[in-house]
């Protein structure tokens, strides 16, 4: 285990640019800078990595319990885990071999168990960060249950670092399940829909619900008796090498995810009817569209704000400008009170300001 | 300090009578008796005026009334809360969310119910029955308590090890602001775009915003559930116990533990056939489809009795289950029979620190002269000691209160927390000076303010200001509870 604390040079770097009115870029293992709103890059923003500081700081299996830095690459928490016999039950996105569990945590992306074990957010225990002021705080902890003060630890997570440096995450882990089987069957879009919030209704097993080309893919996990039991019970075919294609839609590496438009991530109500002409990769049992479209970005929020959700561009051609916002606009006084969220935890407004919105 | 004046009464009185017909408006001494206190009846306060509003927007006018006129408002669910969260302000408004008791929708594709903040938690799983449906989180005050309250507290339950706590099993809020305007945090699908203020308001204690609508998730009910009950001849025994269950892979539905004091009185209450000579108790429940749950059930015994159980009871159906959880969950009115008064504690810690907290708490007992029976959430490690007093007996209760004080200080010490499901309130405020330094209470501060600049929102509640953590000097509660704990010290 490699160990790094470079708490104090952090703090330092953050001080200095709130002194000298520096606006810092933060940078894990920089897989997922493509996400959000471009970093703005002038000469008045400077490069904050965050690789230096890592290392894991405890780990009790018994406790279901893993504390790391926010430098920490996944990869090495996710092997850790596996010797053990344990997973981080959200399935974090890597998008590349450097990605670290801050990344993870302040893009708060969840994999396909989401629907059936929970997400990011709701597996983080306790943060320590680092304020825009450069002050040192520590919220949540160790434990499965604290509702001392206000829950600023699952606030952290999805705001693209813009309220604090992630210093270290403590994040609830659980036991990888002894089975996994993937079953297959054929059938139309409506049809698939129409099966996962069926079997989504069920207490079987499951732990994955995906749909493309004309193809349901669902995911049993437990007691090998148990998947073995809904096997029988769901039918269709068995998929070999089955955790390649849950891997490869995680990752964005399935042929699906190649083509040179943007991309759209609609999250949206299970039963949402999504209909924007366009073919789609479903996951999360239906409420989590992947999308190509160049559709105007006004016309793709309206119908997803309309089934009860909400749409992002995720990924852009490299060749394409980004527009103005990524993420579908706020309420008026939700955004009201982010902006004051945002004052509080970053009063000068430096730390990756406008990742998420473009005043924030 | 909050900054609520004292407002023009005969006026504001006026004005409440334009939002509101006479019957939804409580003003003599014994309409507003009922609200004086919350489950947690050591402090009691009668508020100035108690209102029920009907529909979000006379909560509207409400809101924005006392907002121009800076009057205190305290949101009130069932009153079932065991922390003095929705304690009244002496010059405030008692706000009950009572009569938002509709279930809106149930939408079982959708596995979610949308309800109104009044509803109690068990009515939902109740409406969602039809659909093979429940809502998860189960505090023991399911029967009365209401999903608002639950939201409020973030509320856990025997089963939080496995279906997690109120913040996991909630979509959308539609949040009244202090000003009066209507919002909607969350959304009906999984992600919503911008801060979670979603987690933010989960567990706030009514410092942020008045709730008046609430879309919760619904789990498929599991095809089978089964309990295990095991007796040890040593709590510490069970406690690893515990540990090994996990460490084995298994995360149970429930593991729960109780302590000799706890089982004697729970068996002379409830007649669920506890072994009374045990010194701790293990409840396991398992669920999930037959093959697993039987699968998980040889586990967990062999485990049990390699753990050194002395003996073991499987619920064998339905009913036998429920009897056996019978005794755990009425631990609390059954103490309450042994005892003239009795004060629980919700204190959180690692599990493996199990066994040293059960040595110190028997020890503080010993030293206060005070009887503990111990009723624990086992597998999140959460606590809840309770403290047997009599409160007619001078000096008691403060000797109580300082126990308590001193368990929760513990938990801190061991790296857990001062409260896992029942809220800080007006009880553990003077604890928040133990659990977080002064940067960490003045973004809570900074937080409250971003909502609530006037502070008007529950006042005195859930995060104590600098200065009082400072008198208290770096958390002088250790030398003695407050003398008159029921004054508003804001």
């Amino acid at each position: 285990m490699m160990s790094s604390n470079r708490t104090q040079e952090l703090q330092d770097r953050i001080r200095a640019a709130a002194n000298d009115k520096k606006m810092l870029t933060i940078i894990g293992g920089n897989t997922k800078h493509f996400y959000g709103n471009p970093p703005i890059n002038n000469s008045n923003t400077e490069i904050l990595e965050t690789r230096i500081h890592h290392g894991i700081v405890s780990y009790e299996p018994s406790e279901l319990v893993i504390t790391a830095r926010a430098g920490t690459p996944l990869n090495e928490i996710i092997e850790l885990l596996a010797k053990n016999n344990q997973m981080l039950p959200f399935d974090p996105p890597l998008f590349g071999e450097h990605a670290t569990l801050g990344g993870a945590i302040a893009t708060g992306l969840s994999g396909s168990r989401r629907p059936f074990t929970g997400s990011a957010r709701d597996f983080v225990l306790g943060t320590k960060i680092i304020s825009g002021k450069g002050d040192i705080m520590s919220f949540g902890g160790q434990v499965m249950k604290n509702v001392a003060g206000y829950d600023v630890s699952r606030l952290m997570v999805g705001a693209l670092g813009t309220l604090g440096l992630l210093l270290e995450i403590s994040i609830k882990v659980l036991p990888r399940p002894n089975t996994e089987q993937t079953q297959v069957i054929a059938m139309s879009r409506k049809d698939a829909i129409k099966k996962m919030n069926e079997l989504h209704q069920t207490s079987l097993p499951l732990s994955g619900l995906a749909y493309e080309n004309e193809k349901l893919y669902i995911r049993l996990s437990g007691a090998s008796s148990a998947v073995s039991s809904a096997q029988k019970k769901i039918a269709g075919e068995t998929l070999v090498h089955a955790e390649n294609f849950w891997l490869q839609l995680n990752e964005q590496t399935h042929t699906f995810f190649k083509q040179d438009k943007p991309l759209w991530r609609l999250s949206v109500p299970y039963v949402a009817n999504i209909d924007l002409d366009e073919e789609s990769f479903i996951d999360w049992a239906g409420a989590l569209y992947w999308l190509y479209s160049t559709k105007s970005a006004e016309e793709i929020h309206q119908h997803a704000f309309e089934q009860g959700g909400s749409a992002c561009i995720f990924k852009i051609p490299t060749s394409e400008k980004s527009p103005q916002e990524r993420f579908m606009p706020l309420q008026a006084k939700v955004k009201q009170l982010q902006i004051n969220l945002k004052s509080r935890f970053d009063s000068c407004g430096i730390l990756n300001f406008g990742r998420l919105y473009s005043d924030l | 300090m909050t900054r609520a004046k004292h407002a023009n009464r005969k006026s504001l009185r006026n004005q409440l009578h334009q939002i509101l017909p006479k019957s939804n408006i409580l003003e003599t001494e014994e309409q507003t008796r009922p609200y004086e206190c919350d489950g947690l009846t050591a402090y009691q306060q009668k508020p100035w005026i108690v209102v029920l509003p009907e529909t979000i927007e006379q909560v509207q006018r409400i809101l924005a009334l006392c907002y121009q006129e800076s009057v205190p408002v305290v949101a009130r669910g069932a009153g079932t809360g065991l922390s003095g969260g929705a304690l009244p302000h002496a010059n405030g408004i008692l706000l009950s969310l009572a009569k938002f008791n509709r279930i809106i929708d149930i939408n079982p594709a959708n596995r979610s119910a949308t309800v109104e903040p009044g509803v109690r938690n068990l009515a939902i799983s109740e409406a969602a029955k039809e659909f093979n449906l429940y809502y998860a989180p189960d505090p023991s005050s399911q029967i009365a308590c209401t999903i608002g309250g639950n939201v409020a507290e973030n509320a856990g339950g025997v089963h939080s090890l496995k279906y997690g706590l109120t913040v996991h099993n909630i979509l959308q809020l539609k949040v009244i602001t202090v000003e009066g305007e209507l919002v909607t945090i969350g959304s009906q699908a999984l992600d919503t775009p911008g801060y979670d203020l979603l987690a933010l308001m989960t567990g706030s204690e009514g410092m942020l915003g008045v709730i008046v609508e609430v879309t919760v998730k619904l789990l498929p009910t599991p095809e089978l559930a089964q309990v295990i009950l095991a007796a040890f001849d040593d709590v510490v025994k069970a406690g690893e116990a515990v540990g090994a269950i996990i460490a084995d892979g298994i995360i149970p539905a429930g593991l729960e533990m109780m302590d000799n004091p706890a089982i004697r009185a729970a068996e002379d209450y409830a007649k669920a056939d506890y072994p009374v000579d045990a010194e701790a108790i293990l409840l396991c429940e398992l669920d999930g489809t037959r093959e697993e749950v039987a699968e998980q059930i040889q586990l967990v015994e062999r485990l049990l009795t390699n753990k050194g159980a002395t003996s073991l009871r499987t619920s064998k159906n339905e009913a036998e289950r429920l009897k056996i959880w019978l005794g755990r969950k009425s631990a609390f009115p059954a103490v309450g029979r042994i005892s003239p008064d009795y004060y629980c504690m919700d204190g959180t810690i690692p599990k493996y620190q199990l066994p040293f907290v059960l040595k110190r708490i028997s020890e503080l007992s010993k030293e206060y002269n005070l009887l503990v029976a111990n009723v624990f959430h086992a597998g999140d490690g959460n606590l809840h000691p309770l403290i047997l007093y009599d409160a007619n007996i001078k000096g008691e209760l403060e000797r109580t209160e300082e126990f308590g004080g001193k368990i929760l200080e513990l938990c801190v010490e061991v790296g857990g927390a001062i409260t896992g499901e029942h809220g800080v309130g007006k009880e553990k405020i003077d604890q928040m000076c133990v659990q977080f330094k002064s940067l960490e209470l003045q973004i809570f501060h900074d937080i409250k303010h971003s909502f609530d600049s006037l502070e008007l929102l529950n006042p005195g509640k859930a995060v104590p200001t600098l200065h009082r953590c400072a008198e208290l000097g770096g958390m002088h509660v250790h030398d003695g509870a407050l003398s008159h704990p029921g004054l508003d010290r804001f």
